[in-house]
């Protein structure tokens, strides 16, 4: 069974996107233990002040594929994903403990600096939030962070991002006009472009879908099944039917706990525990 | 099932739908409605009537000295005598854009400390306060503060104390503006910037300075267009000149103090230049603000 067919089979009533995203059940089949993880979270507790929204959390989110963290809102998932490049960081009274182990590097102590970790660690937000400046500065403004390079080789990224972001043929005519011109959906590209223009090797989408119409979300979530092959992507979705097209491992969070990681085929056919699928079939949530 | 409860239930609700011009509810609704739209319109005709009015006057009584060529090339004139504004015209462009020059780079370095990294310390709490009661400060206690610190200090009225006095009146409303439109642009968009690794520095000068850019530059022209017009504070620092003065350390003529003083003579020719300088400052603070917001409407 695909694993578009499994959404549409587990949520009965819930209408479905047809998208050209094909489903691989080659892949997902794999089991998570023979993969090698790219993020590695031991004992993970965050706290916004005194209230602690994420509760002893471990897992490993393996490299070059798609983990999608699903669960009812205020479970703590995009809190989870805002832990990983450590966006927390900003706000003095939030504060992270245990580990998530990159590359050896645990990055909730780290002493290198939160900027080298972020440029590894691209974000993409719920609301594209095109910067204030032409489509093209939008890109080569986080570029232009790392690189010091020709306007030649900045124009060949340019397009290479915004090819990769499946938006080139849509603004290469107007690469000096506002990115703010955009339309959401375009802009939300523009934001994914301007992410993977810096290389970075993990990729967190925060429902990057959620205020977009179904087209652009049918181009984005295809978007994100070609970028695993070069990026590990962690994305957070509201929408099941979205977790179980476009990604290879579910986790399951409720109330800041981890109940269920798996394989997003399993969880979405044969979930282990009652909770995951009360929440999975709809009769909670 | 659900359309026939509904349309059973339609029925019913047939004889007494609230949704009807007869509601009571509805029709006291719209009286309201138009009783406060009545007063608001009374309002802005009052507020708008003494505007024009002001304007009107300015245009009537300074028109002919506006349109007359010695206005902008003669000195100001002794009683009788044929004469313009011409050196304080310039003394005026002089002190209020060395004054704009020494307020607005503080103004707006403050107003980023506040927004973009005090925010809500106690230290951008007390500078939000004392820069609001500044912000407020009758200008005559600027004048007379410069007056003491540095006028009676180096012994001499000067270009310079005026322009300081009028940087000081600079500041506290550039912070105001820069902190207030700062605030304005979104967190997402700095999250944004933060995530692709930019320091904090880059992120305030590229993305937040440029989402607030235009509301910046209001502050600014107004802090132009509030000082343009600053009679107390010149007249305790810049005191006057009745000739032409390159010197920024010697007194230096500007329109405010020449309008208060030739407006108190008993003299007609001078009431006259008194209103045309009235103007010229009206018109060149409305022309400031045209030219402004046309400008950055265009790249926007």
């Amino acid at each position: 069974m695909s694993a578009m067919e499994t959404g549409v089979a587990t949520a009965p009533g819930r209408p479905t996107i047809q998208t050209a995203v094909p489903a691989d059940n080659g892949e997902t089949a794999a089991g998570l233990a023979e993969l090698k993880p790219k993020l590695r979270l031991r004992g993970l507790n965050f706290y916004y002040g005194g209230f602690q929204a994420i509760k002893n959390v471990t897992m490993d989110i393996p490299e070059h594929k798609v983990t999608a963290f699903i669960g009812p809102s205020g479970c703590g998932k995009s809190t989870l994903l805002r832990t990983f490049n450590r966006m927390y960081s900003l706000y003095p009274d939030q504060r992270a403990e245990g580990e998530i182990l990159m590359d050896g590097e645990n990055l909730v102590t780290t002493r290198r600096d939160v900027s080298l970790i972020r440029a590894k660690i691209g974000m993409v937000f719920q609301k594209a939030t095109p910067f204030p400046m032409s489509i093209y500065d939008n890109i080569a403004f986080g570029v232009r962070l790392f690189e010091s390079m020709s306007r030649r080789a900045m124009d060949d990224r340019v397009e290479w991002a915004l090819t990769r972001a499946a938006l080139w043929a849509e603004v290469k005519d107007k690469l000096g006009q506002s990115g703010q011109s955009l339309s959401g959906g375009q802009q939300q590209r523009l934001c994914i472009a301007r992410c993977i223009a810096i290389k970075p090797e993990v990729l967190l989408l925060d429902e990057p879908c959620s205020a977009l119409d179904p087209i652009s979300t049918a181009k984005v979530e295809e978007l994100i099944h070609e970028l695993k092959t070069d990026y590990t992507v962690v994305i957070v979705t509201h929408n099941m039917q979205q977790a179980a097209r476009v990604s290879d491992f579910t986790a399951y969070m409720y109330l800041g706990e981890l109940v269920e990681f798996g394989v997003t085929d399993q969880i979405f056919i044969k979930p282990k525990k009652k909770q995951t699928e009360d929440y999975i079939t709809g009769r909670f949530g | 099932m659900n359309t026939v409860t509904s349309m059973s239930a339609e029925g019913s609700a047939r004889a007494a739908n609230p949704i009807d011009a007869a509601n009571p509810l509805y029709r006291s609704r719209r009286q309201v409605n138009f009783v406060l739209l009545v007063i608001s319109g009374f309002a802005l005709a009052f507020g708008l009537f003494w505007l024009v009015w002001i304007l009107g006057t300015l245009l009537y009584e300074g028109g002919h000295a506006l349109a007359r060529a010695t206005l902008y090339y003669q000195m100001t004139p002794p009683p009788g005598a044929d004469g313009g504004l011409a050196n304080a015209i310039a003394g005026s462009l002089v002190m209020v854009t060395v004054g704009t020059l020494l307020g607005t780079p503080i103004g707006i370095l403050a107003g980023t400390y506040l927004a973009e990294f005090g925010r809500k310390g106690w230290l951008a709490g007390a500078t939000r306060f004392l820069n609001d009661v500044l912000l407020s400060a009758p200008s005559i206690v600027i004048g007379l503060f410069v007056y003491s610190v540095y006028v009676a200090q180096v012994g001499h009225f000067s270009a310079w104390a005026g322009s300081i006095a009028l940087g000081l009146i600079v500041v506290p409303v550039v912070v105001r503006t820069t902190d207030d439109m700062l605030k304005l642009v979104p967190n997402s968009l700095r999250e944004a910037a933060m995530a692709l690794g930019c320091p904090v520095w880059k992120m305030v000068t590229f993305v937040t300075y440029q989402a607030a850019r235009t509301g910046i530059v209001t502050g600014i022209l107004l802090a132009v267009a509030r000082i343009s017009g600053e009679t107390a504070p010149l007249l305790f620092t810049a005191l006057n000149n009745q000739f032409w003065s390159n010197n920024l350390n010697a007194p230096m003529a500007n329109l405010p103090v020449v309008i208060f003083q030739f407006a108190m003579s008993p003299y007609e020719d001078w009431h006259r230049l008194a209103w045309g300088g009235a103007a010229l400052i009206t018109l060149a603070v409305l022309v400031l603000n045209i030219l402004a917001r046309a400008l950055f409407r265009k790249t926007d």
